[in-house]
C-alpha cells in the first residue's frame, strides 16, 4: 500500500513538473514578452530595459527554475493588468470556485448514487426510466439556460434566492444545483451500470445464500464494488468543476477563478493565466492522486498489482 | 420411519420469455432424510442448479417457482416470508456453488466473509466468531489459518477458495448443505481431495447433503441415494445399489455406459454415448421426456408415463415390465 502511494506520488510530481514547464512557456507563446510589457510604441531601449529588468535575457531554463522557485512559494509575480500580486488576485477568487465545486460535486454525488442504485435494483421499471429521463435531460440542457430558468423562477418570480453575488450561502444554492446537475448524469449512469454488473456476480448470490438482508446485499456487497469506477469519474469531474465552471460563475456573477481566467486571457494578462493554468492543473493532478489512493483503499486487487 | 428433513413434491420452475414459457424443472418429487447424502446426476441443462436454487429461495425475480409441497424440518418453504427464508439460509441450509473463483466478494478479506456468515445469525463477540472461522479453516485443511483471515480472495487459488466456501457454508452448522458441482471448476488433481473433505465433514457433523455431480464414480462412493435428472424431470431415484446395479430407466443405463468400468470395459473398446440432444424446454412435453433419444422408443412412450416402483426404487418408463405402479412419489 505504502509502495503504491509513493509510486503514485512520484508520478504526480513528474506530471506537475511537466505541466509547470508548459505553463511557464506560455509567456513566450505570444511573441516577445518584453515587447508586450513595454507596450505599444516603446523604443528599442525601453524594450531592452524591460528585458533585463524582468530577466528575459537569461537562458530559458534559468528563467524557468527562477519562476518555479517563486511559484512553489506562492509567488507568481505581478498581474500585467492590475499590477497587483497575482497570488492575492487569485486567492480570493479561488475560494469561491472551490466552495462552488465542492458543493456542486456533493450535490451530484448525493443525488446520483442513490438514484443509480435504485435504478439498478429494478431495471426498466418506472423508477429506472424516470432516473434515465432525468439524466438525459441533465446532459441535454445547457448550463446557462438551466441557470437562467432557475433565476427567473426562484429569484425573479418567487424571490426566494438572490440572483447574483457571493454574500451568503443562499447565493450558492442555484449555482450548486446547476453545476451539480451537470455532473450528475454521468455519475448516475456509471453507478447504475456498475450495480447492474455487480448484482449479476456470483458473490452477490453467495451473500444472499448466507442470509444477508437485501439492503446489506445492495450496499455492503453491491455498491462497495460498483463505487470503485465512480470514484475515478468523480475525481476527474471535480478537477473539471474547479477549473471550468466559467459558465456558471458568469451567470450568477460569482467572480470565481474560472471567470478570472477567462478575463485574463482576454486581457493578455499572462502571469495570471500562467498561475491559474498551473493551479487548475494541480487540482486535476491532486484529485487524480486522491482517486487512485481511494481506489487502492477500496479495491485490494489494485494494491497488489 | 421419521419424517424427512426435506420433502419436495411437484416442484416446478418456469421462465417466462418472449418465445414461450420455458419449463426447465417439470414437477420433481424427492425426500431427503437427516444425515443422508443424495446425489443428483444428469447432463448440463437438465435443471439441477435451478432445482437447488429454488430450494434455497435464490431464484431470480424473473423465474417462477411452484410446488405442491416444499417442507424443510417442518417449515413450509412455500409460504415462508423473505425474512423467514433469510433466517434459514446460511443458518440451517447452506449452499456451495460451482464457481469458487467468483463466489467470494473480491473487496473483503476471507476472515470478514467467514465471520459475516456467523454474525448474520448468531449474537456473539467478534473475537469468538473469529475463533470459529480459524477453527473451520483448519477443519477444511487450510494451513496457517489465522494468517489467512486477512487475505483477499484474489490471493488464493481456486482450490483454496472452494475450501473457504465450504468453511463458510459450515460456519453455522446447518442441517442441510447443497453442493452444486463443487469441484467441476477445479483442477482434476484436487477434485477428489475437496470432495473427500466435504463428504467427511458432512458425515462428521451429521448433516444432510444434496450433492450435484457429473462424476458417477463419486456417486458410487458417497451417495446414500441417487436421483437421475433429465430435461427437468427425475427419471429414476433409488439407493446407489438399486440404481447402479439395476438401472431401470434407459437414460440411466445410457449414463452408466458412458463410464468405463474396470474389469468390464476392455482396452480400446468404445464407451457408450447417448445420441441426440436434450429436448426443447419450451412448452409441455407429452409422454416420456427421453423418447427422442431412446433406442426403445415406441407408441406407448407418447402416452402418460406412470411412475413405477420396486421397493423404494422409482422410475418413469413404460418399458420395464413386472413393476408395480408406485404408491409413493418419493423414497
Ligand atoms: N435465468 C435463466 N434464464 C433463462 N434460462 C435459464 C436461466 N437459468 C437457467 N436457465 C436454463 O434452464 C436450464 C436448466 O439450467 P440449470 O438448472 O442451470 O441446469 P444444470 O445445472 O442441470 O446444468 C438450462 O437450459 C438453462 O439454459
Ligand atoms: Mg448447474
Amino acid at each position: 500500500m505504502i509502495n503504491f502511494v509513493l509510486r503514485r506520488l512520484g508520478l504526480a510530481l513528474l506530471v506537475s513538473l511537466t505541466v509547470s514547464f508548459l505553463s511557464f512557456m506560455l509567456i513566450f507563446l505570444s511573441g516577445d514578452p518584453a515587447v508586450a510589457i513595454a507596450g505599444e510604441g516603446a523604443s528599442m531601449a525601453d524594450i531592452e530595459a524591460v528585458r533585463s529588468q524582468y530577466g528575459f535575457d537569461r537562458p530559458i531554463l534559468v528563467q524557468y527554475f527562477a519562476w518555479l522557485g517563486q511559484a512553489v512559494q506562492g509567488n507568481f509575480g505581478n498581474s500585467y493588468y492590475f499590477n497587483l500580486p497575482v497570488t492575492d488576485l487569485v486567492a480570493d477568487r479561488l475560494s469561491v470556485t472551490v466552495k462552488l465545486g465542492l458543493c456542486g460535486m456533493g450535490f451530484a454525488l448525493i443525488t446520483a448514487i442513490p438514484l443509480g442504485v435504485i435504478a439498478a435494483m429494478r431495471p426498466n421499471s418506472i423508477v429506472d426510466r424516470t432516473a434515465l429521463l432525468f439524466s438525459v435531460v441533465g446532459q441535454a440542457i445547457p448550463s446557462f439556460w438551466f441557470g437562467l430558468i432557475l433565476i427567473v423562477v426562484f429569484a425573479v418570480q418567487l424571490r426566494w434566492l438572490p440572483a447574483s453575488g457571493t454574500d451568503s450561502w443562499k447565493n450558492f444554492v442555484m449555482p450548486t444545483i446547476v453545476l451539480g446537475y451537470y455532473a450528475m448524469p454521468a455519475i448516475m449512469r456509471l453507478t447504475r451500470a456498475g450495480m447492474l454488473d455487480v448484482l449479476n456476480s456470483d458473490f452477490i448470490r453467495t451473500a444472499r445464500a448466507k442470509g444477508s438482508s437485501e439492503l446489506r446485499v445492495m450496499f455492503k456487497h453491491g455498491l462497495r464494488n460498483a463505487i470503485i469506477p465512480v470514484v475515478s469519474l468523480a475525481a476527474v469531474q471535480m478537477g473539471f468543476m474547479l477549473g471550468g465552471s466559467i459558465v456558471v460563475e458568469s451567470i450568477f456573477a460569482l467572480n470565481g477563478a474560472g471567470y478570472l481566467a477567462w478575463e485574463s486571457i482576454a486581457r493578455n494578462d499572462l502571469p495570471t493565466v500562467q498561475a491559474l493554468i498551473l493551479i487548475f492543473s494541480m487540482f486535476y493532478i491532486v484529485f487524480t492522486l486522491i482517486a487512485d489512493v481511494l481506489n487502492a483503499c477500496l479495491d485490494p486487487r489494485m494494491r497488489s498489482s | 420411519m421419521t419424517s424427512p428433513l426435506l420433502s419436495v413434491r411437484n416442484l416446478k420452475v418456469d421462465i417466462p420469455s418472449g418465445s414461450g414459457t420455458l419449463h426447465p424443472v417439470r414437477g420433481i418429487d424427492f425426500d431427503l432424510h437427516r444425515g443422508e447424502v443424495l446425489c443428483v446426476v444428469g447432463e448440463s441443462g437438465s435443471g439441477k442448479s435451478l432445482t437447488s436454487l429454488s430450494l434455497m429461495g435464490l431464484l431470480g425475480r424473473t423465474l417462477e417457482r411452484s410446488a405442491d409441497r416444499m417442507e424443510f424440518d417442518g417449515i413450509n418453504l412455500l409460504g415462508a416470508s423473505g425474512r423467514q427464508m433469510r433466517k434459514l439460509r446460511g443458518a440451517r441450509m447452506a449452499m456451495i456453488f460451482q464457481e469458487p473463483m467468483t463466489s467470494l466478494n473480491p473487496v473483503y478479506t476471507i476472515g470478514d466473509q467467514l465471520i459475516e456468515a456467523l454474525l448474520l445469525h448468531r449474537r456473539m463477540p467478534r473475537a469468538q466468531a473469529r475463533a470459529r472461522a480459524v477453527e473451520l479453516l483448519e477443519k477444511v485443511g487450510i494451513t496457517a489459518a489465522a494468517s489467512r483471515l486477512g487475505q483477499y480472495p484474489h490471493q488464493l487459488s481456486g482450490g483454496l477458495r472452494q475450501r473457504v466456501m465450504i468453511a463458510m457454508a459450515l460456519m453455522c452448522e446447518p442441517q442441510m448443505i447443497i453442493a452444486d458441482e463443487p469441484t467441476t471448476a477445479l483442477d482434476v488433481t484436487i477434485q477428489a481431495q475437496i470432495l473427500r473433505l466435504l463428504y467427511d465433514l458432512v458425515r462428521e457433523m451429521d448433516m444432510a447433503m444434496i450433492l450435484i455431480t457429473h462424476d458417477l464414480g463419486v456417486v458410487a462412493r458417497v451417495a446414500d441415494k441417487v436421483a437421475v435428472m433429465y430435461a427437468g424431470e427425475l427419471v429414476e431415484t433409488g439407493t446407489v445399489a438399486e440404481v447402479f446395479d439395476q438401472p431401470l430407466h434407459p437414460y440411466t443405463r445410457g449414463l452408466l455406459d458412458c463410464i468405463p468400468q474396470p474389469g468390464k470395459t476392455g482396452r480400446g473398446e468404445p464407451l457408450g454415448t447417448i445420441p441426440g440432444i436434450v429436448p426443447s424446454l419450451v412448452g409441455q412435453v407429452d409422454g416420456c421426456v427421453f423418447r427422442t433419444r431412446c433406442t426403445q422408443a415406441g407408441p406407448a412412450c407418447l402416452g402418460p408415463i406412470p411412475r413405477r416402483s420396486r421397493d423404494g426404487h422409482l422410475f418413469r418408463c413404460v418399458h420395464t415390465d413386472g413393476y408395480a405402479p408406485a404408491e409413493t412419489k418419493a423414497i
